[in-house]
């Protein structure tokens, strides 16, 4: 396997190149910042809740094409999805990422995600993809706590 | 000129496939490869007179104090110290650094009085003096960078006042490459009364220095960017103001008499040196200085000129890169940073990685220069005696398969 075939998959540069729900959301939405200082990773995630799901939202990072591929594809998973469910593919997502005897046929519905599998070859950069992942974990805390969300700052 | 196909032989890590490719070590401004001379220093004590130092009465003892000590001259001969007691081994510059601002800020310095900075420094010539800044209320002010991304020493007469007690500057960026005058900064230090301490760790390794010319008062360097290893680095002071600090470190090795209630300082440079150091390493960095005495810093300096020179000529060929520094081999050492226009270094560092080619990539320990150049990070490649023209061209081809990987799609 290559870098090209790893790493740099078409579809990953694709989202780089088109990040899926681009942009901000005016308050009373929730922002959620996070940020991997020594890649220079950064992006805010814009969240809006209601009935239970997650009605809208909107992500806008600047960093790496990794953290930014894996912040678009997680958009377009977990938008319009109630909360629970939104935990179970955070929970997929890491199991993936962070364990090496993953089990892919569970990530099916999980969209262009699993394309992001090869980025644990390259131990460095599996940060950049947790990052919006680890922000998307300190949204959801706020939103249930009712209370305000802290940057989230990945060593 | 330096025979660099020699010089490489000398060098056994470089000769090694990575991801099957010849390796292109195109780091030494993080750290700088060993000799063979080095290694084998390092092996020698280890496996021959491995003992503590300053305290036994056996051979052993003996010896290794001998070639020890023996390395504070070696230094104080490469950097022309007056006195191999100006020569305090640290662990590594950061260390020489804090040993400044905690030995001598700390006891001298007070509210009001001012520490000039400058944009370009490592995060190392930057903490100890914001600690400082808080703890005393001392100010610290910045010497900005002009857009060729050298300082501009222009300003220097409006920041330099009655109040600078200190500046505190790179004698080479470690992002910019940017090569500082810091004898004019200590001429123009002087006129106010200030000290002037000298980041020396990328300087001191790629371009050496003469401190009594400079005529600086503190230098700090280390050992392993300069083909030593890690674990020792250096602190030059002048001996008044050595005398005259307080400790940094205290415990075994730095007291001569000691109490339940009080001790008294060992003299300079021992009053510095608490515990047991890094022996083996400090002798090993000697070997590492008498290399390169051998091939000559004027040499040095030249090779590096030359290989930057190519690098720049190379790089600027190459579409949408953008070089950051001076761009002018005279003002700048072997550190070049860049950045392809949308591309993040991190892709740019593990695809160069793929080809063989080792650059650093990121804030390089320098996030205040980096928001000055509105960048989150940048990729550097930085060359040392061993490299060779062709390498650059390596790195070239490699910055082209960057390119064909990033505008495969969406273009």
């Amino acid at each position: 396997m290559s870098v090209v075939e790893d790493l740099y998959r078409e579809i990953i540069l694709d989202h780089y190149r088109n990040p899926r729900y681009k942009g901000e959301l005016p308050p009373p939405a929730l922002k959620v910042e996070g940020a991997n200082p020594l890649c220079g990773d950064e992006l805010s995630l814009f969240l809006e809740i209601k009935d239970g799901k997650l009605s809208n939202l909107r992500i806008s990072a600047a960093g790496c094409s990794i953290s930014c591929a894996s912040a678009s594809m997680m958009a377009e998973v977990i938008l319009g999805k109630k909360l629970d469910e939104i935990d179970k593919a955070i929970e997929r997502f890491k199991e993936m990422m962070l364990n090496k005897n993953g089990n892919p046929e569970s990530l099916e519905d999980l969209g262009d995600i699993e394309t992001l599998q090869g980025v644990k070859k390259y131990p460095v950069r599996i940060k950049c993809a947790l990052l919006p992942w680890n922000t998307l974990i300190e949204a959801l805390k706020a939103v249930r706590s009712q209370k305000p969300a802290e940057k989230v700052v990945m060593e | 000129m330096l025979d660099v196909a020699r010089i490489r032989k000398d060098f056994p890590v470089l000769h090694q496939e990575v991801h099957g490719k010849p390796l292109v070590y195109f780091d030494s401004a993080s750290t700088a490869q060993k000799p063979k001379a080095v290694i084998d220093a390092l092996v020698e004590y280890y496996s021959s007179y491995n003992s503590n130092i300053h305290r036994g009465i056996h051979y052993l003892s003996e010896k290794a104090t001998e070639a020890y000590e023996n390395v504070r001259q070696i230094v104080a001969n490469f950097i022309n110290a007056p006195q191999p007691e100006a020569i305090v081994f640290t662990h590594n510059t950061t260390e020489a650094i804090n040993c400044v601002a905690y030995g001598w800020g700390r006891k001298f310095l007070k509210a009001g009085d001012e520490i000039l900075l400058t944009e370009m420094e490592h995060h190392s010539n930057m903490i100890p003096w914001q600690i400082l800044s808080q703890e005393k209320g001392v100010v610290l002010r910045w010497m900005p960078i002009t857009e060729n991304h050298t300082l501009d020493l222009k300003k220097l007469d409006d920041l330099l006042t009655s109040r600078t007690k200190l500046v505190a500057v790179a004698q080479m960026s470690n992002v910019l490459g940017t090569i500082n005058l810091v004898k004019r900064i200590v001429q123009k230090a002087r006129t106010v009364g200030a000290k002037v301490l000298i980041d020396g760790a990328q300087g001191v390794p790629h371009a050496g220095i003469d401190v009594q010319e400079v005529d600086c008062d503190f230098l700090a360097f280390p050992s392993h960017k300069m083909l030593g290893p890690t674990g020792a680095g250096v602190l030059y002071g002048k001996m008044e103001l050595l005398d005259a600090m307080d400790p940094f470190m205290t415990g075994g090795s730095m007291i001569l008499e000691v109490w339940k209630e009080k001790a008294t300082w060992n003299k300079v440079p021992h009053k510095f040196e608490a515990g047991t150091p890094d022996i083996g390493e400090v002798i090993a960095f000697g070997e590492a200085v008498k290399y390169l005495q051998n091939l000559g810093m004027d040499s040095v300096r030249q090779h590096e000129k030359e290989i930057t020179k190519y690098a720049l000529e190379k790089l600027s060929e190459v579409e949408d890169l953008i070089i950051y520094g001076p761009k002018v081999p005279e003002l700048q050492g072997g550190i070049i940073s860049f950045n392809f226009k949308e591309i993040h270094p991190h892709d740019v560092g593990t695809i160069l990685d793929q080809e063989g080619v080792a650059i650093r990539a990121g804030h390089h320990c320098a996030q205040p220069l980096m928001r000055i150049l509105g960048v989150h990070g940048t990729a550097r490649a930085s060359f040392y005696v061993y490299n060779e023209k062709s390498e650059v061209d390596r790195l070239i081809d490699a910055l082209h398969k960057v390119k064909e990987i990033f505008q495969s799609v969406g273009s």
